[in-house]
């Protein structure tokens, strides 16, 4: 439990980096370094790496007191960084040095992070990827094809989960690794998608090398650390709700407001029933994080992203519908590099295909069903056709 | 009581549902239920007097100097969601969750010790349109002197009533009436009806001449009625959430233990997967129902969209996850043995109930929509860019 003092111990510290950096007058990246000197990063995490050894609670002091005087969400600037690479360097890499060396740079934002686990081959079936790193030495040699990579163009440092023992159950020939972007041999190309944009990449891994040193956690356990990665992605729950309507409905019914003439009957209740799924979502959220605060989410925690993802495309879908012919045009399929801090979500056209990768992403809806089947209803898993062999002799296609 | 935040509940309230849930197990298994829903007057007197007197459940909400416990609607949803959950057989609907928040409203002291100590109980005789109350349905006409007349079909929990609140109109508007069945047996004639849901009776009450005590005048009975309803249906709401998390639970250790083709049907993705959609109807609606709870007690939110979305949301989940628990059993799910059925008319009369889900969400579209502005609209492309 979180004392009296140590959060007051966090307040002071905050308002002492904003009165020392002022946010809205020094660059970004010189007010996220003073954050992470003051130990404001992450403030669970130990001094010297950025924390205070405090709660982990203590966090929204922190950032309360920066983001109210200006300060920037540096998640937003870094996610991969700060939601899931700080906290699986901070338990997994080697030295204190090199966490140190990784980690202030990585707040500072100066260096972008990405996540190089997906493959053409292994989605779903992530622990089947067939990446390989072959050692050499004090170094391991990497070939092979990741994709779905957000901000692999720019970022500096990659997460990478490599197999290093193809004759091992796929679980357990794993190792994970941290890779530099902007060494021989590692090749990032534009993935467009179907709005014609390219949120996320390729990246073709060619003899690529990474010295021993920059692994992480033993030869073979790289699934055990990259449980801590993914943990991480599904455990940030935010720290402040959101209102009542908002959010992606939030386009459907202004919409709606917009164009009175196009009104119907079967479309004003087709919208009425996904208002009311928002807000039963909304006040189920509402209730997880209500109930994390004494204690611990239950089931309710589970079904945010599965029901979130389905209700962004039949808002969407609701949308075209609701304006007919007038949707069936677009606005530009040139493909941009987008800029940093742009609304990419475009317009209503470009909306309505992207949100048919939101029951792709971050977990497939199939998979969360099996998820909420297995881990919180107790239901037995699917019968394996894997189970127990050597990944090489596991079929793939 | 002190507030907590909303969704989290207290030590009390986690003891209450555990005292509540115990006398379930206790007083209302399936044999019990199947005795009660097949014999008259259809529950057990001396077990709805215990709830009462003994658990002291019956009138949770309802102000100390009322003659409750002064407690929050919060407790009482707890307590009716376990009671929800066992099936319970008694007047629940027409005594606590009408009735008793109707009596509260109009500050009526008379008949709540009774009803809340479960010596009594009453029903509700008031006509609703989709769990809204409007003057011109009335049907029952009132003298000067609160004599009543006309006839009131399918009145919850009206057939053992002791108590009848009736909305009739007289010569200066709607007014609330109590009447007392007993010792207006020949002017308030009640024909008890058979029910699709044989756990929750339901009879016509016809008044000719029954003298009617004025519980709430023309200037107060329609906020009266209103509040009633609103309380109803987030009472509801929580007795529909118990109803479908224990066909949730009954379907999952079903899917465990069932075997078929070598293997437990709940490792097909078929099976698990309508497990896991029951899952997220069955949380949903328990947001929706005790966000309404907690709203109607301390105001925090327009008391008629909270209820509307607690309706909307568990009529939808308790009927869908009844739907689906027959299902999910196969062939035993639709037999008279086994419970599901019981549970299955619960929820398809629980849905019809102070409004269905689409009346509901009629009057969602009213308050939200119809006042929504075009502000951020996202923009449309045209082609032309």
């Amino acid at each position: 439990m979180s004392t009296v003092a140590d959060s007051t111990r966090v307040a002071d510290a905050a308002h002492q980096v904003v009165r020392d950096h002022d946010p809205t007058e020094v660059p970004v990246h010189e007010f996220l370094a003073a954050t992470f000197d003051a130990g404001l990063a992450w403030v669970h995490f130990p001094e010297g790496l950025g924390g205070l050894g405090v709660p982990r609670g203590l966090q929204a002091v922190s950032d309360t007191i920066i983001q109210d005087a200006g300060g920037p969400v540096p998640f937003s600037l870094n996610p991969i960084g700060y939601g899931m690479a700080a906290p699986t360097l901070r338990e997994h890499a080697g030295t204190d040095e090199l966490k140190r060396e990784w980690l202030r740079p990585l707040a500072s934002t100066e260096h972008i992070w990405c996540q190089l686990f997906s493959e053409p081959g292994a989605g779903s079936d992530l622990a089947g990827l067939a990446t390989s790193a072959v050692r050499d030495g004090d170094e391991w040699v990497v070939n092979g094809q990741k994709v779905w990579t957000s901000l692999a163009h720019r970022a500096r440092w990659a997460l990478l989960l490599a197999r290093t023992d193809p004759d091992a159950p796929k679980h357990k020939g794993l190792t994970y690794f941290v890779v530099d972007m902007t060494g021989p041999g590692v090749e990032t190309r534009p993935l467009r998608q179907m709005t014609g944009q390219a949120e996320f990449n390729e990246v073709y891994l060619e003899n690529a090398r990474i010295p021993d040193a920059h692994r992480l956690g033993a030869v073979g356990d790289g699934w055990r650390v990259a449980m801590t990665t993914l943990m991480n992605e599904r455990s940030s729950i935010g720290s402040s709700g959101s209102r009542r309507g908002s959010g992606t409905i939030a386009d459907a019914v202004a919409l709606w407001a917009s164009r009175p003439e196009l009104h119907t009957p079967v479309l004003e209740d087709r919208l009425t029933r996904l208002w009311l799924r928002s807000e039963a979502q909304r006040l189920t959220s509402e209730r997880s994080r209500a109930l994390a605060t004494v204690g611990g989410p239950g089931p309710e925690g589970s079904v945010g992203k599965l029901v979130g993802a389905e209700l962004n495309q039949h808002v969407y879908e609701f949308c075209m519908d609701l304006l007919g012919p007038e949707a069936l045009t677009y606005h530009d399929y040139t493909m941009r590099d987008l800029q940093r801090g742009e609304d990419y979500r475009g317009p209503l056209q470009q909306r309505f295909l992207r949100s048919r990768a939101n029951t792709i992403e971050g977990g497939t809806s199939e998979v969360l069903r099996n998820i909420l089947g297995e881990r919180v209803l107790g239901l037995p898993g699917d019968l394996r056709a894997d189970s127990g062999k050597a990944w090489k002799d596991i079929p793939r296609g | 009581m002190a507030d907590s935040a909303e969704f989290v509940f207290s030590d009390e309230q986690r003891e209450l549902r555990a005292a509540v849930r115990r006398f379930a197990a206790d007083q209302s298994d399936e044999q019990v239920v199947r005795r009660l829903m097949e014999s008259d007057p259809g529950f057990d007197p001396k077990a709805w007097a215990r709830l009462g007197g003994e658990l002291g459940v019956l009138g949770l909400s309802v102000p100390e100097e009322l003659g409750g416990v002064g407690g929050t609607l919060v407790d009482q949803a707890v307590a009716v969601e376990e009671l929800g959950a066992a099936l319970f057989c008694g007047p629940l609907f027409g005594t606590v969750m009408l009735a008793i928040p109707a009596l509260v409203a109009a500050g009526d002291e008379q008949l709540l010790p009774a009803l809340v100590e479960g010596t009594r109980t009453a029903a509700f005789a008031v006509g609703d349109r989709g769990g809204a109350f409007d003057p011109a349905d009335v049907s029952v006409r009132a003298t000067a002197d609160g004599v009543l007349s006309g006839t009131v079909e399918r009145v919850v929990d009206a057939a053992a009533a002791d108590d009848l609140l009736v909305a009739a109109t007289g010569p200066d508007g709607v007014g609330l009436y109590a009447v007392d069945a007993a010792a207006a047996a020949t002017q308030a004639r009640r024909t008890q009806l058979t029910t699709l849901d044989s756990t929750r009776r339901q009879a016509t009450v016809a008044l000719d001449g029954a003298v009617g005590r004025p519980v709430a005048g023309p200037d107060s009975a329609q906020r009266v009625i209103t509040h009633a309803l609103q309380v109803g249906a987030a009472l509801l709401a929580a007795e529909q959430v118990g109803g479908a998390q224990h066909l949730l639970d009954l379907s999952v250790e079903y899917a465990k233990g069932r075997l078929q083709f070598g293997r437990p049907i709940g490792s097909f993705q078929a099976v698990k997967h309508t497990l896991a959609d029951m899952l997220v109807e069955v949380e949903h609606a328990r947001s929706a129902a005790y966000h309404a709870a907690w709203a109607l007690g301390d105001g925090s939110d327009d008391p008629a969209l909270a209820a509307s979305i607690a309706q909307a949301t568990a009529s939808r989940a308790f009927a869908g996850v009844a739907t689906d628990t027959i299902q999910v059993h196969g062939g035993i799910g639709f037999t008279w043995e086994y419970q599901a059925q019981l549970y299955y008319k619960r929820a398809v009369t629980d849905a019809a109930l102070l409004g269905s889900a689409e009346q509901h969400r009629g009057r969602i579209a009213r308050l939200v929509l119809d006042t929504a502005s075009a502000d951020g609209a996202p923009w449309v492309a045209t082609g032309t860019e």
